[in-house]
């Protein structure tokens, strides 16, 4: 059976065009809506539960630095978590030792926890897929250990506990208020620079390594040099998020950096979409506010969800929420469109 | 020169469950080409069944033998209900799948036994043999990890069961061929691997002591043994085992405090990944592009 | 004669898209059909049709059974012995586990048949605790003939047993395949790019190109068929 083209070809283009200014505008209305909506939120909510969106957008950050290295580039990490305590300690070995604003924290674990990123991605880049997972699992498991080490530096068991800061005078907000903001300006900012990276060269040089790596390599781009980028990006992004936690929370100690940690991130991504930039918002709300909820239960509820999230997601949705409504949304919208056009 | 081999010896048994438990791994690696995260915590859930029926006052033995065998089918229901819907999938998602069975074996463990430690017993009494080189205890796990290994040996070599599993494994499209049915034997591999890691558990429960937590440390050593001994190669799997037992017992000894033995696993790991990839007796896998 | 294996309008699919456009086929009882065609004209997909190892619709019958709907460790117990491109030894095993795995699904003591089949090929007796991985290309051929044997099947299908092997060598092997097929009754189904040795020994030839049967009738019209001679028998 032939194709039906259209007989004007330009007037083809012009529609496609169209469609094309369309979805944008729609995108940044979109995301416009979600800003404003987020903005306004906290002066409409208790102070307990402010925190608790703050502690949603600083995970949201750290499955972001997941998921540009898992699900952008294939790289398995399973301890992601030893990442996001390496930024919380330095941003507090920086801010109780050295007496560093807390703000001023955030480039030098951003920094750090890149320095770190590629030289685990260096030896990484001889693992694959499971083994590669397997290492990640060991340092995720190991770290507890190794922060209790070194106590000198890391307070040992007891860890350190931060003076939270203070927020400006002039802007007359609480502290819980003035560090929601602090941090959505910060995961904005993250989004923006994750959204440039991934839409563009690097982030199609990501994506072809993770799916066809020898013909990536082939056509010429340096595998080697992006995978380790790709690592680094990945831990800056955790690193970061850890420091807000250390910022936020207050304290930090080797019990809130185990396995379980970097499990949680997994489940979050997974749940989320593990190669999308929204999926990581909403692996944030699922890590935060599922267990709160299952705690309820009982203690080890959390985790008996986390796995049947798992599980249930790998089957139903593998591609996660957001990377299986996103696809469904465009479909559903071209197929509005097209129709429109075929009525004109 | 005594102290040293008393470690050595004492190394060989916690290397005898390394290796038990890397011989699992590797079994369910060479069938389903899968890298089973939740082996540890399938271990850990059997050998709280061996306790629930120990402390109902069956005898030991009994125990251990019905424990066995609930695992075994146990391990087949796993592999038919939850990893068959995702056995051609990529790799990150049976990832994802092995991290879920995991948390739930270990939640629900958690949720029926609570996490207090609980006291396992030994079917071995704890006296010294050989002039205090070893201990009794000792010498019973390492017999029975090697009756366990001689047994397994003689079914894959000698059954004709023993026969299809290694050709489903090896080449799983001639294995249907010949009228294999691949399905089955992967459900098989499963169901021992899942028994031999009770086994395991059972015998390091007593040392450990019994907790949902118990089997993480001693999985990332399985791990590290099995790695180090190829990870498709069983014989590779049991001889890293023991080097990896030998070696934790004798660096916490000798060269740093026992807060760091993990740590040890992880730049274990590392390096033989670096330095040999396959491991001392694995095969290079040639992947055609 | 009746027909051990009848192909009815097959088609088969790699994922979405069809590769075979409605094939018929017959291989006649005891009888031997070969399936000619250049690279990619979907042989050996014909052949992975009838075993269930690819997506097909239309009518597969064997000793009258349909077949399309059953999994290939089935068909393999309904006597169906295929024996794969590159020959699908198991390299890992030795030779005499290769042989047992064959006689996994026949009835009686294997023991005996590999006596049997040490009785077709000597040079396997030879090397029987080696690994089959270390053997020749011509041995290894043997050794998937034999594997296949062990199955006692009534239709034996073979894929390109002649390929990378030196001409004596398959002689011999065609030989041999003739003289299983006399003694025992096999049907045989024969895939091959070495169109003139096949066309002399088989009853049956079909010629298939992209996807679907271009010329068919017995194996001495065409043999005969000038076009045929000209493209596939070089002369």
């Amino acid at each position: 059976m032939a194709e039906t083209f259209p007989v004007d070809s330009a007037a083809k283009l012009a529609m496609e065009r169209e469609s094309a200014i369309g979805f944008a505008a729609w995108r940044w209305a979109g995301a416009a809506a979600l800003i404003a909506i987020a903005v306004l939120l906290p002066f409409t909510l208790s102070n307990y539960h402010v925190f608790e969106l703050t502690q949603v957008m600083i995970y949201a950050i750290a499955v972001l630095g997941l998921n540009i290295l898992t699900g952008y580039n294939g790289q398995i990490s399973l301890g992601h978590g030893g990442f996001f305590a390496a930024g919380a300690y330095t941003a507090a070995i920086l801010m109780h030792r050295y007496g560093v604003p807390y703000w001023a924290t955030l480039p030098p674990a951003a920094l750090v926890c890149f320095a770190l990123g590629v030289l685990f991605g260096l030896p990484a880049l001889r693992f694959e897929g499971p083994y590669l997972a397997l290492v990640t699992l060991a340092m995720a498991v190991a770290m507890p250990q190794l922060l209790k080490y070194f106590d000198v530096l890391t307070g040992g068991n007891q860890g350190i506990v931060l003076v939270k800061p203070l927020p400006p005078a002039a802007l007359g907000l609480d502290r819980d208020r003035w560090l929601y903001f602090f941090v959505l300006v910060v995961l904005l900012l993250a989004i923006r620079v994750a959204a440039n990276l991934l839409n563009g060269r690097t982030g199609r040089a990501f994506v072809a390594i993770r799916d066809h790596p020898i013909a990536a390599a082939a056509m010429g781009i340096n595998t080697a040099r992006y995978k380790t980028l790709a690592f680094g990006i990945s831990t800056l992004f955790t690193g970061v998020a850890g420091a807000l936690a250390a910022i936020v929370i207050g304290f930090v100690a080797p019990e809130s950096f185990t396995l379980f940690l970097s499990l949680s991130f997994l489940v979050g991504s997974a749940v989320g979409g593990i190669a999308t930039i929204g999926g990581a918002i909403v692996g944030g709300f699922f890590i935060e506010f599922v267990p709160n909820f299952a705690n309820d239960i009982s203690d080890a509820a959390p985790w008996a969800i986390y796995g049947l999230a798992m599980l249930l997601f790998m089957y139903v949705m593998p591609r996660g929420v957001v990377g299986t409504l996103g696809p469904w949304l465009t479909h559903v919208m071209q197929e509005f469109r097209s129709e429109r056009h075929a009525a004109k | 020169m005594h102290q040293l081999l008393q470690q050595v010896l004492s190394g060989l048994a916690a290397g005898a469950i390394y290796a038990s438990l890397a011989l699992a791994l590797v079994m369910i690696y060479r069938a389903t080409d899968l890298v089973n995260f939740a082996q540890g915590e399938m271990a850990m859930f059997s050998t709280y069944i061996a306790w629930t029926l120990v402390n109902a006052e069956l005898p030991f033995w009994g125990a251990f033998v019905i424990t066995l065998a609930v695992s075994f089918v146990g391990g087949m229901l796993i592999e038919r209900i939850v990893i068959r819907p995702v056995e051609n999938a990529p790799i990150l998602t049976a990832v994802v799948v092995t991290i879920g069975l995991l948390l739930i074996f270990n939640a629900t463990a958690g949720w029926i036994y609570s996490y207090t430690l609980q006291e396992f017993p030994s079917p071995f009494p704890d006296r010294p043999l050989f002039g205090a080189l070893m201990t009794t205890r000792d010498m019973g796990v390492i017999a029975v990890t090697l009756v366990m290994l001689v047994a397994l040996f003689c079914f894959f070599r000698f059954t004709a069961t023993g026969l299809a599993m290694r050709a489903a494994a090896q080449n799983p499209e001639s294995a249907r061929l010949s009228g294999i049915n691949v399905g089955r034997m992967l459900a098989l591999g499963w169901g021992f691997a899942a028994a031999i890691g009770a086994v395991a558990g059972i015998m390091v429960a007593p040392v450990l002591f019994l907790d949902p937590n118990m089997m993480s440390g001693v999985l990332l050593y399985a791990f590290t043994g099995a790695l180090l001994g190829g990870i498709t190669s069983p014989v590779g799997a049991v001889i890293g085992g023991l080097i990896v037992g030998v070696t934790e017992n004798l660096v916490g000894t000798y060269l740093i405090a026992s807060q760091l033995k993990l740590t040890v696993a992880l730049i274990l790991i590392i390096l033989v990944l670096v330095l040999k990839p396959n491991g001392l007796f694995g095969t290079a896998v040639v992947r055609r592009v | 004669m009746a027909a051990m294996l009848e192909l009815r309008a097959v088609k088969a699919f790699y994922g979405q898209s069809e590769v075979l456009h409605g094939i018929d086929l017959v291989v006649e009882e005891a009888g031997m059909t070969v399936l000619l065609g250049a690279n990619g004209a979907g042989k050996t997909t014909t052949l992975r049709a009838i075993c269930g190892m690819v997506r097909s619709e239309g009518q597969i019958l064997y000793a009258g059974r349909r077949l399309e709907r059953c999994t290939t460790e089935q068909i393999a117990g309904f006597g169906v012995a295929h024996v794969p491109e590159g020959r699908g030894t198991f390299i890992g095993l030795t030779v005499e586990e290769n042989l047992r795995i064959g006689g996994y699904t026949a009835a009686g003591r294997p023991d005996e048949k590999i006596q049997l089949m040490y009785g077709y090929f000597p040079i396997l007796a030879q090397r029987r605790r080696q690994q089959a991985g270390a053997l020749s290309g011509g041995e290894q051929q043997m050794l998937a003939i034999a594997r296949a044997l062990m199955m006692s099947p009534r239709l034996l299908v073979l894929d390109e047993p002649s390929f990378g092997l030196a001409p004596r060598v398959v002689e011999a092997i065609f030989a041999l395949i003739e003289r299983i097929r006399r003694e025992q009754q096999v049907s045989v189904l024969l895939v091959e790019q070495n169109a003139s040795l096949a066309l002399e020994m088989a009853d049956r030839a079909y010629l298939l190109e992209t996807g679907y049967v271009v010329s068919s009738g017995s194996a001495k019209m065409l043999a005969d068929d000038p076009q045929i001679r000209r493209s596939y028998l070089g002369y």
